[in-house]
C-alpha cells in the first residue's frame, strides 16, 4: 500500500468522514488516491488558513476531530492563523501537509519551508513523518494526543516521496507514550476538601469554561449548581456550557462581562473554576481580582492549575469526571441570602438589559435572532464588538451552541468556522454572527458554502468600522481615530448574490424579524446585511490593566431613555 | 515567596529529532531564564537526559516543570535542587605558556586535580572537571598567564546516594498522580 493510501485507511479507522484542504505538488499523492476512498468527503476550500478553522468549526461542533490538508510551503504557512486559534481554544485538529521529497529537505526546494518549526509552539504535538512505515502508527498516535487530556491541534507533515513509496498497513490497537498519560480522575481527598469548601461557603460562585463544553460535563454542572445552589458564570468559551434561561445562569464576566458578575466576584468567598484558566479578559488586573475568594480550580491540564491565581484546592481531571463526584460529595443546600444578593446587583447594575432606541442598536440584531430561533441555533461569531453582544444579547439554550475565536481572537474565524459546524450538524440552524472587517478577511469561502449547498445564515452587524478598535481609540486615546474605518465598503448584498447567496439590507428596527425569518424559511445560504448605529460601544468594559471592578457600565437609563429587558 | 535562585532541573526526554528545539523553544516562548543546558543519552535506550539551571523562584520553577510535562516527548521531569547531589561541568581551556612559566601552571593544574592534555609550543590545554565554582577559580588564577580560548559544557548533576535521578517527579501544587507513571518507564 503506498504511503497515500495508508493516510485514508488511517483516517477511516479514526471514524474521519469529512476533511477541509486544498491540494498542491508535494501533497498531490494524497489527493490522487481520495477518489478510492469515497467515505472520506474532502471540501475543497479557497484559503488554507480556512480549510483550518472550517476544521475546527466542526470539531467543536460536533465533539469530533476536525481534520484539514495543505500542500508544502505556503499552503502550510497559511495554516498557521487556524492552528494557533485551535491551540488557544484547546480544539482537536489534524492538519495534514505535504512536504519537498526526503532529498530536498533542507535545501530550500521549491514551496519548501519548515512547518515542523513554525508550528512548535502552536500545536499540541508535531511530527515530520520520514518513513512510509511510520505513518499508520503516527496518524493514530497523532489522533490520540489530538483528543484526549485538554485537546488540541497536532501536524503531520510528509514528505511527498513518503506519499508514493509502499509498506505494509498495519494500523495499531494503541498507543504507548511514555511522556503522556493525561490525569482523568480527580483525586478523591481533594474532592473532599472542594466539597467541604463548598457546604462552608457563604458566597461561592462556579466560573464555567470551555472546559465543561469539551468534556460534555453539562449535566453534571447542573447537578453541581443546583444541589449546591451555586450561580453558574460562563467564560466567553464557557457559554452554552450551562442554559442561559436558568435561574442560576448569570452569563459573561471580565472585561466586557456583566456588571453584576464582576461585581459578585469581588465579594465571592469561594470560586469554583471548571475547565476556564483565568485568562487576562476574565480576571483584569490579577493582584485585585477576587479579593476574598478561596479557588477550587478544576482542570485536566495541570500547568493551568496555579499558572495565574493563587488555588487553594486543586483538582486536575476530566471536568465530567470531577463534577459527577463532587455532586456525590455534596449535600443539598439552600443560599437565599447570597442569592438575593445577587439578585439586588443584577437589578443596580442591569448591564443585561438593552437600552430604549428607535436606532437600529446591534444589540437587537441578536436579541432578534434569539427570540426568533429560540435561542437553540448554533452561533459563530468572529472577533470584536458583533462577538460581545452575541455572547451579551443572545439567550443560548442548548448545550455546545457558541463558537468563538476566545483566545487567539482570529477575526474573520466566523465565515469558515460556520461552515464547519454546518457540514458538522446538518440539523442545526448555523447563524454566523459577522462583522463587516472580519467578513472581508474570509468571504471567500461564500463559494464553498454555495458548492456544498450548506444552509448557513449570515447576519453581517455592519458598521463601516474595526468597531471594537474605534471603541478603543474613543474611550481611551481621546477619540483620536486611526485606520478604524471602511469608507468604501463593498454592496454586501451585491456581493453575496454574486456567489449564489440570497441576500437582504435591513437598515431599520422594524425591518429586522420579517428579514431574520424569511433567511431562516429561505433553503439555502442566506445574508442580511444589518447597518447597525456606527457608533454604538460595548459595555460594560474595564479598561485593559484595570481591575474588573473598575468599569465603564455605559450610557445610564437617564440619558438614553428607559432600559427593558 | 522563596527568592529567586537557581534550581537544577534534570529531565529525561525522548530521544527524538527536535526534542531540543522542542525544550529550549518553550524556554524561549515562555520566558523562562536557563543558564545552563546540557544533552546527552541516559542509561535508557532512546531516552536521552537532560540537566539544565533554571533561574526563578519555586512558582517558576513549578510553571517551567508543568510546561515541560506538557511536551509529548518529555517522559520525567525532576527538581534536584534540595537533594544532596554531586553536579559536575567538563571544561578545556587553552593558556598561553612559555617555557619560564610552564612550570606554575603545571602546579596550579595540579592543584586543581586537572590535567593537561596537549603541549605546543607556547601554549597548553587543559582539561577540568568540577562544580561551576572550582572552574571559575581556577580560570582566575590562570588569567594572567593569558587565556587563549575555552569551552564548558554546562552542568550535569546526578542524586547521591541509592535514589534514581529521576526518582521523584516533581509536581508542586498538583497531586503526584498527575505525573507520569515512573513504573512505566524502562
Amino acid at each position: 500500500m503506498t504511503g497515500a493510501q495508508i493516510v485514508c485507511e488511517s483516517l477511516m479507522r479514526e471514524g474521519i468522514e469529512v476533511m477541509f484542504g486544498l491540494p498542491g505538488g508535494a501533497i498531490l499523492p494524497l489527493y490522487q488516491v481520495m477518489p478510492e476512498y469515497p467515505q472520506l468527503k474532502h471540501i475543497l476550500v479557497r484559503h488554507e488558513q480556512n480549510a483550518a478553522h472550517a476544521a475546527d468549526g466542526y470539531a467543536r461542533a460536533s465533539g469530533k476531530v476536525g481534520v484539514c490538508i495543505a500542500t508544502s510551503g505556503p499552503g502550510a504557512t497559511n495554516l498557521v492563523t487556524g492552528l494557533a486559534t485551535a491551540m488557544m481554544d484547546s480544539v482537536p485538529v489534524i492538519a495534514i501537509t505535504g512536504q519537498v521529497p526526503r532529498g530536498a529537505i533542507g535545501k530550500d526546494a521549491f514551496q519548501e519551508t519548515d512547518i515542523t518549526g513554525i508550528t512548535l509552539p502552536i500545536t499540541k504535538h508535531n511530527y515530520l513523518v520520514m518513513h512510509t512505515a511510520d505513518l499508520a502508527s503516527t496518524i493514530k498516535e497523532a489522533f490520540h494526543i489530538a483528543r484526549t487530556g485538554r485537546p488540541g491541534p497536532v501536524l503531520i507533515d510528509i514528505p511527498r516521496d513518503v506519499l508514493t513509496e509502499s509498506a505494509d498497513f498495519v494500523y495499531p490497537d494503541t498507543v504507548t507514550l511514555k511522556g503522556y498519560k493525561p490525569t482523568m480522575d480527580g483525586h478523591g481527598q481533594q474532592i473532599k476538601r472542594a466539597a467541604k469548601l463548598i457546604a462552608g461557603a457563604k458566597r461561592p460562585l462556579i466560573l464555567a469554561g470551555h472546559g465543561v463544553i469539551i468534556a460534555n460535563a453539562f449535566d453534571e454542572l447542573r447537578g453541581l449548581a443546583e444541589t449546591a445552589q451555586v450561580p453558574v458564570i460562563t467564560t466567553l468559551l464557557g457559554i452554552s456550557s450551562f442554559p442561559e434561561d436558568h435561574v442560576l445562569s448569570m452569563g459573561m464576566p471580565g472585561m466586557h462581562g456583566m456588571a453584576y458578575n464582576n461585581i459578585a466576584i469581588d465579594r465571592s468567598d469561594l470560586l469554583i473554576a471548571v475547565g476556564m484558566r483565568f485568562d487576562d479578559r476574565v480576571t483584569g488586573r490579577l493582584s485585585t481580582f477576587a479579593p476574598h475568594a478561596q479557588v477550587i480550580h478544576i482542570d485536566v491540564d495541570p500547568a493551568e492549575v496555579g499558572k495565574s491565581v493563587h488555588v487553594t484546592v486543586p483538582i486536575v481531571g476530566d471536568a465530567k469526571r470531577v463534577l459527577h463526584a463532587l455532586v456525590n460529595e455534596i449535600t443539598p443546600t439552600t443560599r437565599l441570602e447570597w442569592l438575593q444578593e445577587i439578585d439586588e446587583l443584577r437589578q443596580e447594575h442591569p448591564s443585561d438589559r438593552l437600552r430604549e432606541s428607535d436606532k437600529l442598536l446591534p444589540q437587537y440584531v441578536l436579541k432578534e435572532i434569539s427570540d426568533v430561533t429560540n435561542g437553540n441555533a448554533i452561533v459563530v461569531t468572529g472577533v470584536g464588538q458583533h462577538q460581545m453582544w452575541a455572547a451579551q444579547a443572545y439567550t443560548f439554550r442548548e448545550p455546545n451552541s457558541f463558537i468563538t475565536s476566545g483566545g487567539l481572537g482570529t477575526m474573520g474565524f466566523e465565515v469558515p468556522a460556520a461552515m464547519g459546524a454546518q457540514v458538522a450538524r446538518p440539523d442545526k440552524t448555523v447563524w454566523s454572527i459577522a462583522g463587516d472587517g472580519g467578513f472581508q478577511m474570509t468571504m471567500s469561502e461564500l463559494a464553498t458554502i454555495v458548492e456544498h449547498q450548506l444552509p448557513v445564515k449570515f447576519a453581517l452587524i455592519n458598521n463601516g468600522y474595526l468597531g471594537l478598535v474605534r471603541q478603543l481609540q474613543d474611550l481611551f486615546e481621546g477619540g483620536k481615530r486611526v485606520s478604524v474605518e471602511y469608507s468604501h465598503n463593498p454592496d454586501f448584498v451585491a456581493l453575496a448574490e454574486a456567489f449564489g447567496i440570497r441576500a437582504f439590507r435591513v437598515t431599520d428596527k422594524g425591518q429586522m424579524r420579517g428579514a431574520i425569518l424569511e433567511a431562516m424559511a429561505h433553503e439555502g445560504p442566506a445574508l442580511i446585511d444589518f447597518r447597525v448605529e456606527p457608533e454604538e460601544n460595548v459595555y460594560p468594559h474595564v479598561p485593559a490593566g484595570e481591575g474588573v471592578t473598575e468599569m465603564l457600565e455605559g450610557p445610564s437609563p437617564e440619558t438614553e431613555g428607559a432600559w427593558k429587558r | 515567596m522563596e527568592a529567586v535562585t537557581d534550581h537544577t532541573i534534570s529531565a529525561l526526554v525522548e530521544d527524538k529529532p527536535g526534542v531540543l528545539a522542542r525544550v529550549s523553544g518553550l524556554f524561549r516562548r515562555r520566558g523562562f531564564n536557563i543558564s545552563n543546558l546540557s544533552v546527552g543519552h541516559s542509561e535508557v535506550p532512546n531516552l536521552s537526559r537532560m540537566t539544565f539551571v533554571v533561574q526563578g523562584d519555586e512558582f517558576v520553577v513549578e510553571q517551567v516543570t508543568k510546561q515541560l510535562y506538557k511536551l509529548i516527548d518529555v517522559v520525567r521531569v525532576n527538581d534536584i535542587t534540595g537533594d544532596a547531589m554531586v553536579a559536575r561541568e567538563l571544561a578545556l581551556v587553552k593558556v598561553k605558556a612559555a617555557a619560564d612559566n610552564r612550570s606554575e601552571i603545571m602546579q596550579l593544574v595540579a592543584i586543581f586535580r586537572a590535567n593537561i592534555v596537549d603541549v605546543a609550543a607556547d601554549t597548553v590545554v587543559i582539561e577540568v572537571t568540577g562544580d561551576e565554582d572550582k572552574i571559575d577559580s581556577l580560570f582566575r588564577l590562570l588569567k594572567p598567564f593569558g587565556i587563549k580560548e575555552v569551552m564548558r559544557t554546562g552542568r550535569i548533576a546526578m542524586v547521591r546516594g541509592p535514589a534514581s535521578t529521576g526518582g521523584k517527579p516533581l509536581t508542586a501544587n498538583v497531586d503526584d498522580h498527575n505525573a507520569p507513571d515512573v513504573e512505566a518507564v524502562p
